[in-house]
């Protein structure tokens, strides 16, 4: 049970922090409708988090809520991967982030529609319905700052080129991943290279960007062990309530 | 009530006998109980007021959207985050919607940014409060909204077809806000000591800057004589006033809290609350810019206006080269 926890955690873990961090656009976005279409992504990626990480404390059985995992946990005790804890910067890195995560969400998402876990199945099947509207906003906006002024261009390839090197934690198995792959309650991530690839070859085609040719990967994210200085940050804001008034119920 | 102090256009009530011909068939209109649309004749005046009105309407939710915003981070459960966010959201697009509206009246939504942003349009005073402690969420949320829709919910039968359609569409979604918020002060006041504490303490801030959200006294109202006779403005300050006091006195004293006025009490022979005006002169600083965080809120979304026109600017360059190179393929 111990590998299905943090394989929910993994999945929970990254909607939250990037629910969270979208999230702190509300209200600031380049347009009106931005500003709705990011508090939106922000929103169905908390409704994920929720999901995910409920089932996770149903998994643990020690009596935790979603909310206690989300609330009362540690850096090194998150999952997510690194890509999404870092600061939004602007609004050009947060989409480009948002479109890597994406382009690998939509094709992990689908293959989860096959997992042996019931419940898995059924989140992931509400949760790929949304994914897939992220990726086609995502992608399209990606595309139109890539090929609007001089500028959005150099403003989207410093983007893409900052965060290149977290895009490989993605694919890094692991043991979890070989457990979840061995009782089919998920494939193995790094299978989902070859449409990632394809996805993000075409759109950075599209947007006039080059793809950097590092293949160097961070890693540390998804097992918990070595985030960056980032999210303890991002922690001590979002739990701040949980962890000054200990026990209050909001 | 997100429109305060709107000025008139006009130089008082015109008497029937003075108006132009198409301009007494236009009240005539207004008397039968027509809407107006945007490519019926209108006097001048009567556009150029709306547009004001609307217009500050719209920017009181954009600018409404940050003292909220300031929790959004901080929301204290999932669940919470998620409504706030929804509720945030909402506001966005009822901005939408009336910014649409003013458009029909013939300004753009850009132009009306601008005048924002160089202080030649005005936004409600109370967004110019802090918000402090998470009892503030849902003392803005009951209050604010509350307060809101006591103007928005008459609003819906004003003359400009547009208006009145937008604010049907608002005030179903200001209600839930308003529950929403209440749910909060709910939770605040079953909890422990600290979160009783904040709930009266944001009672205590926010009662006030409440009631100043209807405007200033009728007897210092001087523009309101036109918007009424044109529909635009359904009710006088006061007595939307008078209506938020009574409706919310019972739902504090629920609450267990304490409304911040020892001379609050129900008078039998009117069958209203009495209660302690506003400081109108604090009123009068506020909406000339010297609020706590008017300077804060105007330099926020001039900094979002500011840091996002690249990404504007790419956009329209990045439609024109789409359109180009669909017609160069054709």
């Amino acid at each position: 049970m111990q590998h299905l926890f943090e394989f929910l955690l993994r999945q929970g873990d990254n909607a939250l922090v990037l629910g969270h961090r979208t999230s702190e656009w509300c209200g600031i976005a380049p347009a009106l409708e931005e500003d709705i279409a990011l508090t939106n992504t922000a929103l169905d990626l908390i409704g994920q988090t929720q999901l995910w990480l409920g089932y996770a404390a149903e998994v643990e059985g020690a009596g935790r809520s979603a909310n206690d995992l989300a609330y009362l946990r540690d850096a090194y005790d998150f999952r997510n991967l690194l890509m999404l804890e870092v600061p939004n910067e602007d609004f050009g890195r947060t989409l480009m982030r948002q479109f890597l995560f994406d382009a690998f969400q939509v094709p992990w998402l689908t293959a989860l529609q096959n997992s042996a876990d019931q419940r898995v199945v059924e989140i992931a099947t509400k949760s790929l319905k949304e994914a897939t509207y992220h990726l086609d906003r995502s992608a399209e906006t990606v595309v139109a700052l890539g090929d609007g002024t001089a500028d959005s261009n150099a403003r989207m390839q410093a983007a893409l080129d900052y965060l290149w090197p977290y895009a490989g934690e993605l694919f890094a198995d692991d043991e979890t991943d070989r457990a979840m792959a061995d009782v089919s309650i998920a494939p193995l991530p790094s299978g989902m290279r070859p449409a990632w690839a394809a996805a993000v070859e075409d759109t950075a085609k599209a947007a006039c960007l080059k793809l950097p040719e590092s293949d160097f990967a961070h890693s540390g994210g998804r097992t918990g062990a070595r985030h960056t200085e980032h999210l303890g940050h991002m922690l001590a804001v979002m739990q701040v309530l949980q962890r000054s008034y200990p026990g209050a119920v909001w | 009530m997100y429109a305060q102090m709107v000025k008139s256009t006009g130089k008082g009530l015109v008497a029937r006998k003075d108006m132009l011909p198409e301009d007494r068939a236009f009240q005539d209109r207004i008397d039968a109980g027509e809407k107006i649309e945007p490519k019926d004749y209108m006097p001048d005046g009567y556009r150029r007021n709306l547009i004001r009105q609307i217009g500050q309407h719209a920017h009181s939710e954009i600018v409404g959207q940050l003292p909220e915003g300031n929790w959004i981070t901080r929301a204290p459960t999932l669940e919470r985050k998620a409504n706030l966010l929804a509720k945030v959201q909402d506001e966005a697009g009822h901005g939408l919607y009336l910014y649409c509206a003013a458009e029909t009246l013939g300004v753009s939504r850009d132009e009306m940014t601008e005048m924002l942003l160089d202080g030649r349009m005005k936004y409600s005073s109370i967004f110019n409060y802090p918000t402090l402690t998470w009892a503030d969420m849902g003392a803005v949320g009951w209050l604010v909204d509350g307060a809101a829709i006591m103007n928005q919910v008459p609003l819906q039968r004003t003359s400009y077809g547009p208006y009145a359609r937008a604010m049907v569409r608002i005030c179903k979604e200001e209600s839930f806000h308003q529950r929403q918020g209440f749910h909060i002060m709910m939770a605040m006041v079953n909890g422990t000591a600290d979160q009783k504490r904040m709930a009266q303490d944001a009672l205590n801030r926010f009662w006030y800057p409440a009631l100043m959200m209807f405007g200033p006294s009728d007897k210092d109202s001087v523009h309101s004589a036109q918007s009424m006779a044109w529909r635009i403005k359904m009710n006088t300050n006061d007595e939307l006033r008078q209506k938020f006091v009574d409706e919310t006195a019972p739902q504090v004293e629920y609450l267990g809290l304490t409304i911040p006025d020892d001379d609050l009490q129900w008078n039998e022979d009117t069958g209203h609350y009495d209660f302690t005006e506003p400081d109108w002169a604090e009123f009068f600083e506020v909406i000339s810019g010297n609020g706590p965080c008017n300077v804060d809120r105007l330099n926020a979304r001039k900094k979002a206006w500011d840091d996002g026109a690249w990404v504007r600017e790419a956009m329209v360059v990045h439609a024109e080269k789409k359109a180009a190179r669909k017609q160069a393929a054709e």
